[in-house]
């Protein structure tokens, strides 16, 4: 095999063939994603889920995504179960947590996404979703200007958003379509937790989409990819198969190895 | 949770030794009725129950091994040190938690198709017999009142709680209708209620959210979901507003860490933190609520204790500053929830028996709610406070049937 990979090594002055430093660190880079992936994929997803809370808490802001990824992507009772298992392992809640950690104005949100026990029934009540609807354009329309309090920390908008189920807040995102020019993701450009919230809540499609775009990218960044990573290893393969599909040529292209066949296994329609 | 094959020998293992205790170190042998899967119950941990043996004889000479529902906690039959005081630890726990309910269920109980023919013959013919609906369902845990629920349906294809509606009438029917729910349903009826009327019910939910364990609040909110096609804290956030919701939905969307491990660096770090706000009268700051609603019990119960320790006073004289504000009231309400929920019940009852016209709402409300978790030591602690004990007041105060089978419910026993 060494004689096989001749780019990894270099003559030296003293001719003695060592390691090809940066080409050895793309290496290590490309099994680390394979490696990430199959830890995740391996562990229970609510040991994973309370494990990358955890991880996202302690990283600090720019992390923050990550929880509400998490938060939002979960069926109730998955992140129930990843509660269950933060107390498990961290002897702590995951409320208490972030309670006591996030120092900025996005704590209100993040403590009342994690706490969230939606109900999953089809029922929707339509007149509460369209003077919601108008709620959020209120909530929005203030604080655009006002850079003194943000939308994501208004009390309206946090209870609209931890509170309701998901099939009611899809109709919530229509009914802001009708009332607005814009959609409710396009108006929170400036506050981007909350705008990926409501996208992971009401058009997840979108955020996954999103992800993949970023990750597959020439110059995509560690954590981009990191992203990648989490999604394919515990979004259910149904909900991003299209998704991937779209981008089998790019996953083709720019991605190798080991990691390149998890990512098209995606695509596969006899997986597990 | 996956139950994998290693977890299942594990649990094969410990049913094995509980039938091995059942069939060699009792005499006589106690023969499980319906060996079945659908009776190995699992608890959280992975911990092994095994159920459906309320209709079976105990033993007179292994009294205590029996828990008063018929679960049997699987013991191993080594008898080494470790399975000892592993043995000794549950029986304690199984006394100490019989200890402070006040439920009395019979050592012999009649089986379940018994109870439902009693019961449909309690409305048959002419009026309806409530002494035998009493004795019935007045001596039935919620595992037995569910079980008899199901039969009944099964056999007489109605529901009993319609049964007992169309029977019944007045603080009667409405204590009977609320006993016989599941502890969780019935959260989640309290609860639904509460948001529906005005300020006085904030309290309910208060209780609700404070006083039961964290499964417990949970299985409600999975109740209240089945029942009303939505979620609790939808439910909260609509209803309530001001500070009132600002604490109230962190209360009801909790799920606590539950263990003893306290931080006393913590402790004393929250504590300033609580009476820097307190003194800012900040009531409802959001430090405040925080502390309140995710901090586990036992951390928020030696963070009090600092702050009686470092600042003189309990927590509860601090917050009297102003008598007639309803939301400092509720504040203080919620801290004796946490803390000491014997000493809140008293108070609910004392306030509702000794009003002219008794409180039947809150009486009914806390009675059924309690009676099998900790009424001995609300009634102790009635006791202590109003020189006279719980069984006398409720007597005085009420009569009929609503009387019965309060006092039946409360423990009493009659001379």
């Amino acid at each position: 095999m060494r004689k096989g990979c001749s780019k990894f090594f270099l003559e030296d002055e003293r001719q003695f063939e060592r390691w090809n430093d940066s080409a050895i660190k793309s290496l290590k880079a490309e099994f680390k994603l394979f490696k990430d992936v199959v830890l995740l994929s391996l562990m229970h997803p609510w040991e994973r889920d309370a494990r990358l809370l955890k991880k996202a808490l302690k990283k600090g802001p720019p992390h923050y995504n990550v929880i509400v990824e998490i938060a939002c992507t979960r069926s109730s009772d998955q992140l129930l179960g990843a509660r269950k298992a933060y107390h498990s392992l961290f002897d702590r809640s995951i409320e208490e947590d972030l309670a006591s950690h996030v120092k900025g104005s996005e704590r209100k949100l993040l403590v009342a996404l994690v706490s969230a026990y939606r109900y999953e029934g089809p029922k929707v009540k339509e007149d509460a979703a369209k003077s919601e609807a108008k709620a959020l354009l209120n909530a929005i329309k203030n604080n655009n200007g006002d850079h003194k309090k943000k939308a994501m920390e208004e009390d309206e908008v946090i209870w609209i958003l931890t509170t309701r189920s998901k099939p009611h807040l899809k109709v919530v995102y229509e009914q802001f379509k009708k009332i607005s020019a814009k959609t409710i993701t396009e108006d929170l450009e400036v506050e981007l937790l909350l705008k990926e919230t409501v996208e992971c809540l009401c058009t997840p499609q979108t955020y996954f989409t999103r992800v993949f775009d970023t990750a597959l990218r020439e110059d995509a960044k560690e954590d981009a990819k990191k992203a990648l990573t989490r999604l394919v290893a515990t979004q259910e393969d149904v909900d991003l198969k299209g998704i991937a599909a779209k981008f089998e040529d790019k996953i083709k292209e720019r991605v190798k190895g080991a990691y390149k066949d998890v990512l098209l296994g995606v695509l596969a329609d006899d997986r597990k | 949770m996956k139950l994998g094959w290693i977890k299942r020998i594990n649990v094969m293992k410990v049913v094995l030794y509980a039938l091995s205790y059942m069939h060699h170190d009792f005499s006589p042998p106690i023969v499980h009725p319906d060996r079945s899967s659908k009776n190995i119950l699992l608890h959280l941990d992975n911990e092994v129950h095994i159920s459906g043996l309320w209709h079976c004889q105990a033993s007179k000479t292994h009294p205590t091994s029996i828990k008063s529902n018929g679960a049997v906690y699987g013991v191993p039959k080594e008898d080494n040190f470790l399975t000892r005081t592993l043995w000794e630890r549950i029986q304690k726990e199984i006394k100490e938690e019989e200890a402070m309910a006040t439920l009395t269920v019979p050592t012999t109980v009649p089986s379940v198709s018994e109870d439902c023919e009693q019961l449909r013959k309690a409305f048959s013919g002419w009026g309806t017999n409530e002494g035998l609906i009493i004795d019935i369902l007045g001596h039935r845990n919620a595992e037995q009142r569910n079980l008899i629920r199901k039969t009944y349906a099964e056999t007489y294809g109605e529901d009993l709680l319609k049964a007992l509606d169309k029977e019944l009438s007045n603080d009667f029917e409405r204590l009977v209708l609320l006993w016989a729910l599941d502890p969780a349903e019935r959260d989640a009826l309290l609860a639904n209620e509460a948001t529906k009327r005005w300020t006085s019910s904030n309290q309910v939910l208060m209780e609700i959210a404070c006083t039961r364990s964290a499964n417990q609040l949970l299985h409600a909110r999975q109740a209240y979901h089945a029942r009303y096609k939505k979620s609790l804290e939808e439910d909260v956030a609509h209803h309530t507003t001001g500070d009132f919701r600002k604490l109230l939905l962190p209360l009801v969307s909790s799920y606590r860490y539950e263990g003893e491990e306290v931080n006393m660096t913590l402790a004393k770090t929250e504590a300033k933190l609580l009476h820097e706000k307190i003194s800012d009268k900040a009531y409802s700051d959001d430090d405040v609520i925080r502390v309140l609603a995710t901090r586990s019990k036992a951390q928020i119960n030696a963070t009090l204790n600092h702050y009686k320790n470092e600042y003189g006073n309990d927590i509860n004289k601090d917050l009297k500053a102003d008598p007639k504000d309803e939301f400092l009231a509720l504040l203080r309400s919620t801290v004796k929830c946490l803390v000491y929920p014997e000493k809140y019940f008293e108070k609910v009852l004392r306030l509702a028996i000794n009003r002219r016209g008794t409180d039947e709402g809150a009486l009914t409300r806390v009675v059924c709610t309690r009676a099998e978790v900790d009424l001995k030591i609300i009634a102790d602690e009635y006791q202590r406070r109003n020189s006279v004990p719980l069984t006398r007041a409720i007597v005085k105060d009420t009569h009929g049937d609503y009387e019965k089978l309060l006092l039946v419910l409360a423990g009493h026993v009659e001379n």
